[in-house]
């Protein structure tokens, strides 16, 4: 092996790995906040990254109707729950946030989806269309059953991938699409070539993660929302709306991953079920950082993408077999790091 | 016999239905189909719905048993029968290998696990040259019994019905049986069920097998059944489909799993008919109604439909109440030891930076009530888990009749004879208080798991629920014999807790807090039990917090303060103890 062909694929494997990096780190926030192991990440992915090469090719994508129709239904869930005491106030924010949103972002979509809109505007737009999904996802398939084991949380998640998954087909087809570069330039260091679009994953990733870091480790809002994780009733008691951190742990994690899906759809194809597959890559990598740290995570994912990029080199065949036997004596090791604390809930 | 009656009706209506004149021949493809999702779900109802292990990842031994017979008699030409066996054993070794490292996972780790290897093993087979790759084996020879040739649904529907009765036969004997309360508290957690000397990583192992087992079955039943083998019906999405089922049936339920398996296929095929009919999009939107419905489900009926049924009917199957004159024999002891029955000796444990247990030292006599008082924190649990394996000291020994404990793991510690409740109740509550009870009896039963499968450990089975219900008996709760531990009161569950400790007919017993919750007549009579005990030559240590209980009853009294010993005497003398009033009062400066 020459020096060219493994730099080549260290390149590789990082731009790779700083995406299941972003991934890894949206898997680890929702789970700590909300115990839910998000398999929909995967679609989240699909959403962000087809949406966007929808919108570029002009047309309005079915995913916008999606968000509308899911904020109905969670229009309705909001007003069961609050069915004992429906004050006027509490209506009209349910609509504003369940109706007008969606409503707001379909509208902005139609009116200004067209062969000639900016890249900017369709990113916009795509993220506020995923960012709709993922908050009314949670709001209709998790929050009713927020209480429940991690495991019941996890079938449901799975059951959202299955809904979402179809979805997804039949919003985008089954062909794959391709979206348009967020910036053409290129830089040429020795023999490594970086485009722009590389250059972005590695910014994006980098802002990210130091922003979630800080968030988390730094402000009242990100310490309130890992309490509500770690003690659901204790976090209530002192005030936390737990509801509202659910919400904003899936708001948070729909924008990741379709951030995600915009940058890889330029570099990649994606059909309508590339996600799962990607997002449990990212799953490899939050795992190997036990689900709580956030610059272990980080690095697993580089870890797993090099490993990815040098498996396709060396053994393309077996990739996947690889990539995820990986994660088979990190699991072991960490089970026998931190033995099971007994739970006492079913 | 009552027992058996629906399933053998259920048998006939089976047998007779494909013998309807002018049955579509597509209707028994969808039963085949039905047959061999059951045999997968009723696996996965035993490891996830009973043993609290979700799997992922049960198509991948599907795929060992379709591939096993598709290589075998393709490649080699070796008969499908013969086949049986192997791909039995090769789905079931292959559970060995990832069940040494799955069921060591914790937590929500080992479904994540199972969706893994789940995953790698379908590239696997979608990879490997001698399995055809994507492509996968066609040609495989039908079943053959004589000059008949399974080749039509028709034929190897009976093959498959009375693979899926067998099995459900055997599951539901597993269930009820010594192995099978073991494995059903699996789910609520490991401790109570070491302490009474369950081998829980070996039950887990072992119901893992079994479901791969039963999967393995359905593979190789799939692959003289479609005659060839390729890797789409064994990967992520099956396997996730599969855990679907189990829920849909009701996962906690044998009967769950068949019906389960029959409310999905038939679903599926009706969705897959109409929908694209009524909506006209591409295929696949059968997926989004079955994901919304498991969200759903799981909102309104998490536990299945087949509990939903079964509360329908108007008949309840009656239990059957144990022939408490079944002699058990009493546990073998060590010999007469002359010294103290239980030597605790400067035993200490850290968490960290924490002393919670600072070179504690005392003995209990046999015949003897001691209790161990002091205020929260002294660490008086602590040093119950360290008597009972539960915890391994940081220092210090604990000698039972001389012998000492030296970390022993609980399964060992029980066997010298002490028997354990808990502060905070540890019963499986939705098992009855008889099987409850019965748990605590676990190694006075010999029975094994092939015993428990073909029902050869009923004169066991008999002796070991016999004892559960003397204990029942003793400690008064006959009248609740049958109702589910969960629904009972907190103070009776705390007594059950006693029963099922009494079972292990131990020479120690150690109470956590045993008066808690209970009114006052109710403590008397626990108090006139304990006593009675102690007559009959065991001994008792307890944590209490009820000073005018411990003060009747406790023959010396040893007072922890911030994990140290600050006390040991008579009732009378810690009464008066400078010392234990300032721990419990504070100090008047």
């Amino acid at each position: 092996m020459n020096t060219t062909i493994l730099l080549f694929l260290l390149q590789d494997g990082i731009t790779t790995g700083a995406i299941y990096a972003l991934l890894g780190l949206s898997l680890v926030l929702v789970f700590a906040v909300t115990r839910v192991i998000l398999i929909p990440q995967g679609e989240f992915i699909t959403y962000g990254a087809l949406t966007y090469a929808t919108l570029a090719t002009g047309n309005v994508p079915g995913t916008a109707r999606l968000a509308l129709a899911m904020g109905v239904v969670a229009f309705g869930f909001d007003l069961f729950a609050a069915r004992k005491s429906l004050h006027a106030r509490r209506i009209l924010r349910a609509a504003a946030v369940d109706l007008g949103f969606p409503l707001a972002v379909l509208g902005l979509t139609m009116a200004l989806a067209g062969s000639h809109t900016p890249i900017a505007v369709n990113i916009a737009l795509s993220l506020l269309i995923v960012a709709a999904i993922g908050l009314f996802l949670y709001r209709i398939a998790f929050q009713p059953i927020a209480h429940t084991s991690v495991l019941v949380l996890l079938i449901a998640s799975v059951g959202c991938h299955l809904a979402l998954q179809g979805f997804g087909l039949v919003f985008f087809g089954a062909e794959g699409l391709r979206g348009p570069t967020v910036s053409d330039a290129a830089v040429t260091i020795g023999s490594l070539r970086f485009t722009g679009q590389s250059i972005a994953v590695y910014a994006i990733t980098i802002a990210l993660i130091v922003a979630l870091w800080l968030f988390f480790g730094f402000t009242l809002y990100g310490k309130a929302l890992r309490a509500t994780a770690v003690n659901r009733l204790g976090a209530r008691l002192v005030g936390i709306r737990t509801s509202l951190s659910g919400q904003i742990a899936f708001l948070l994690a729909s924008v990741i991953g379709a951030i995600s899906g915009i940058l890889i759809v330029p570099i990649t194809t994606l059909y309508y079920d590339t996600g799962f597959l990607i997002g449990l890559k990212g799953f490899v990598a939050a795992i190997i950082g036990g689900l709580v740290s956030y610059p272990l995570t980080a690095v697993a994912a580089l870890v797993v993408g090099t490993v990815e990029a040098f498996s396709s080199f060396y053994a393309s065949n077996y990739k996947e077999v690889i990539v995820f036997t990986l994660i088979l004596p990190v699991l072991v090791l960490r089970s026998l790091a931190a033995p099971a604390v007994e739970e006492e809930k079913d | 016999m009552t027992r058996l009656l629906p399933i053998a009706l259920f048998a006939l209506a089976m047998a007779v239905l494909p013998l309807i004149p002018g049955m579509p021949p597509f209707w028994i493809v969808l039963l085949d189909n039905i047959g061999l999702a059951a045999l997968v779900a009723m696996g996965l109802v035993l490891l996830t719905g009973v043993g609290g292990l979700t799997s992922f990842g049960q198509a991948a031994f599907c795929g060992f048993g379709a591939y096993t017979t598709a290589v075998l008699t393709t490649a080699y030409g070796v008969s499908p029968w013969l086949t049986l066996p192997l791909a039995l054993i090769v789905s079931g070794g292959a559970a060995v290998l990832l069940g040494l490292m799955t069921v060591r996972l914790s937590g929500h780790y080992l479904p994540l696990g199972t969706i893994a290897w789940g995953i790698s093993l379908y590239y696997l087979f979608s990879k490997l040259e001698f399995l055809g790759r994507n492509d996968g084996i066609s040609g495989i020879p039908p079943l053959q019994i004589g000059s008949l040739k399974m080749l039509d649904p028709g034929s190897i529907y009976y093959v498959i019905w009375i693979a899926v009765l067998i099995c459900a036969l055997l599951s539901m004997n597993l269930l009820d049986s010594r192995t099978g309360r073991a494995i059903r508290a699996l789910r609520r957690g490991h401790i109570a069920a070491e302490s009474f000397g369950v081998q829980t990583a070996r039950a887990k192992l072992l119901v893992f097998i079994y479901a791969a087992v039963l999967a393995g079955l359905s593979g190789w039943l799939y692959a003289h059944f479609q005659r060839a083998s390729n890797p789409t019906p064994f990967g992520p999405q099956a396997g996730i489909e599969y855990l679907f089922i189990a829920v849909v049936g009701g996962a906690g339920y044998v009967w769950g799993g068949v019906l389960g398996a029959a409310l999905v296929v038939i679903l599926k095929e009706i969705l897959q008919g109409y929908l694209p009919l009524l909506f006209g999009g591409q295929g696949q939107l059968e997926i989004i109604v079955f994901g919304i419905m498991l969200v759903v489900l799981l909102q309104l009926a998490p536990t299945g439909v087949w509990p939903w049924l079964t509360a329908l009917l108007p008949i309840k199957p009656r239990r059957e109440r144990p022939d408490a004159t079944v002699p058990l024999l009493p546990r073998a002891r060590s010999d007469a030891h002359s010294g103290a029955l239980l030597r605790v000796d400067h035993a200490r444990k850290q968490f960290g930076g924490v002393i919670a247990v600072n070179d504690v030292s005392f003995e209990v006599q046999s015949r003897e009530i001691v209790a161990l008082i002091g205020p929260n924190g002294a660490g008086k649990s602590t040093t119950f888990n360290l008597i009972t394996g539960v915890l391994s000291a940081s220092g210090g020994s604990i000698a039972v009749q001389g012998k000492t404990i030296d970390n022993s793991p609980p399964q060992e510690v029980v066997k010298l004879g002490i028997a354990r409740t808990f502060q905070h109740v540890k019963l499986v509550p939705d098992m009855t208080v008889l099987e409850n009870v019965a748990i605590g009896a676990h190694l006075r039963g010999t029975a094994g798991v092939f015993a428990s499968m073909l029902r050869l450990d009923r004169a066991d089975e008999a002796r070991l629920l016999a004892e559960a219900a003397r204990q029942i008996e003793r400690v008064g709760l006959s009248a609740e014999i049958d109702q589910l531990a969960g629904s009972l009161s907190l103070g009776q569950q705390r007594i059950v807790e006693i029963a099922r400790a009494l079972c292990a007919d131990p020479i120690l017993l150690l109470l956590d807090e045993p008066a808690a919750g209970l009114r006052h007549m109710e403590k008397q009579q626990l108090a006139a039990l304990l006593r009675q005990l102690r007559d009959g030559g065991m001994s008792v240590l307890l944590v209490e917090h009820d000073m005018g209980f411990v003060m009747d009853l406790a023959d010396r009294i040893v007072v922890l303060d911030f994990g140290t010993r600050i006390a040991e005497g008579t009732p009378n003398a810690i009464k008066t103890d400078p010392a234990v009033i300032k721990a419990y009062l504070g100090a008047a400066t």
